[in-house]
């Protein structure tokens, strides 16, 4: 089954459209959401979740269409949105006892495990609590309900790098049971490099690829060489170049490069932003 | 069981895995019968994509190192232990077979092989 399938989806907003979307997130696997400021990553997540009504196109969760009954469905989907919306001045503890009444499956172990992993105070205001604490409570509260699928709206920007390893750590652990789905959007690339199956980039409303994250790193690479060496090379394989006085850096397909030639490993960084300056 | 990654090399992660297993399972340190990791788990302890060990594992098995038991696990098969075997002894023949032609153009005596062959075999002791 997949987590997750969005057919033709489209929704034009005030000066912003996202245009006929498609994306499959097959179950028990993590997807990420790479695009600048404005993308359409949080537009696509608020659409999945009704929060936006789409103009046209299918969006299935869990098997489930959105349009029929989504209160249902979002039993089984954890949310983290950018700002996490707990009222100030509840504490944690506090937090645990409204989403008991909230979810149906919300389960006090699970959550008092993980506000002990991630180790958050019990008594605590909320309003008291650094970015990343916020944060890690909005994550134990998405994982305390039996949740299925994940969605995660930034949740790891502004956090510093050891509580966004913590995070990335929890979400990897998170889909060691194979019904357990992830789609999580950010633009701190690496963070998602660390943990996807797959990656979409989104650009300007429109979805630029989506493929497994291994096979980009298989088949992209980055070289070094002389101007010279770099003619030698079919420029249809020569995907992007910067070029100096003293030598070329270009991305490449790996498959075509002679074996002369030292490749190196690209970051889906480097890839996103060449495919980003590529589709301008 | 030790399977190591290395992020930089430049090899796909998923011919790391294939190669590393495979060469265990020749070394005789994964034995017959042994119960692998799990897929998913071996995928979240590497910290890798659960699709890359998928797919060395697909590997494995379409050239009969391992085999699945559906619900319950990949073992390491018997037979290609075996096939392996041949393969090397097919190997061990190529190799005899230069040696021949360098000896040949050496004027190298049987004896003389013989000896050298001798010796390197009493030098692993």
């Amino acid at each position: 089954m997949n987590a997750l399938e969005i057919r033709n989806l489209s929704k034009s907003l005030k000066g912003f459209k996202l245009d006929n979307l498609n994306l499959t997130l097959p179950s028990g696997c993590v997807m990420g959401l790479i695009g600048k400021n404005g993308a359409g990553k949080s537009t696509t997540i608020k659409l999945i979740l009704d929060m936006l009504h789409k103009d046209s196109g299918t969006i299935t969760i869990l098997g489930k269409n959105n349009d029929d009954n989504i209160q249902l469905t979002k039993e089984d989907v954890g949310v983290v949105l950018d700002e996490v919306g707990i009222p100030e001045c509840l504490t944690a503890k506090q937090v645990g006892k409204v989403m008991k009444y909230t979810f149906r499956n919300w389960s006090d172990e699970e959550y008092a495990c993980l506000l002990h992993k991630f180790s958050l105070p019990d008594n605590k205001q909320f309003k008291d609590f650094s970015r990343g604490m916020k944060m890690k409570l909005g994550i134990a509260v998405a994982m305390s309900h039996g949740s299925k699928l994940l969605l995660l709206d930034e949740a790891t920007s502004g956090l510093d790098p050891v509580v966004r390893d913590e995070v990335v750590e929890m979400l990897n652990d998170f889909t060691r049971d194979e019904t357990h789905s992830i789609l999580i959007s950010s633009h701190i690339v690496s963070d998602l490099e660390k943990l996807c199956d797959y990656i979409a980039f989104m650009h300007n409303g429109k979805l630029l690829l989506c493929e497994e994250k291994d096979k980009l790193l298989a088949e992209y690479g980055v070289i070094h060489c002389t101007a010279q060496q770099l003619g030698e090379i079919a420029p249809s394989a020569v995907k992007h170049k910067k070029e100096s006085s003293y030598g070329v850096e270009a991305i490449v397909l790996r498959k075509a490069i002679p074996t002369n030639i030292n490749i190196s490993p690209i970051s889906i960084e480097e890839l996103f932003v060449f495919m980003v300056k590529e589709a301008k | 069981m030790d399977i190591l990654i290395y992020n930089k090399s430049g090899a796909p992660i998923y011919e790391q895995i294939y190669s590393q297993i495979k060469s265990q399972i020749i070394s005789g340190a994964l034995k017959e019968n042994d119960m692998l990791p799990s897929i998913r788990g071996l995928a979240k302890d590497l910290r890798i994509s659960f699709i890359t060990t998928k797919r060395a594992y697909e590997e494995l098995e379409k050239e009969g190192f391992i085999y699945t038991i559906k619900a319950k696990g990949c073992y390491v098969a018997a037979k290609n232990v075996e096939l392996l075997r041949e393969e090397n002894l097919k190997k061990i023949e190529e190799h005899i077979e230069q040696i021949v032609q360098l000896a040949a153009s050496c004027n190298l005596s049987r004896e003389n092989i013989i000896e050298m062959v001798n010796f390197s075999l009493e030098e692993q002791g």
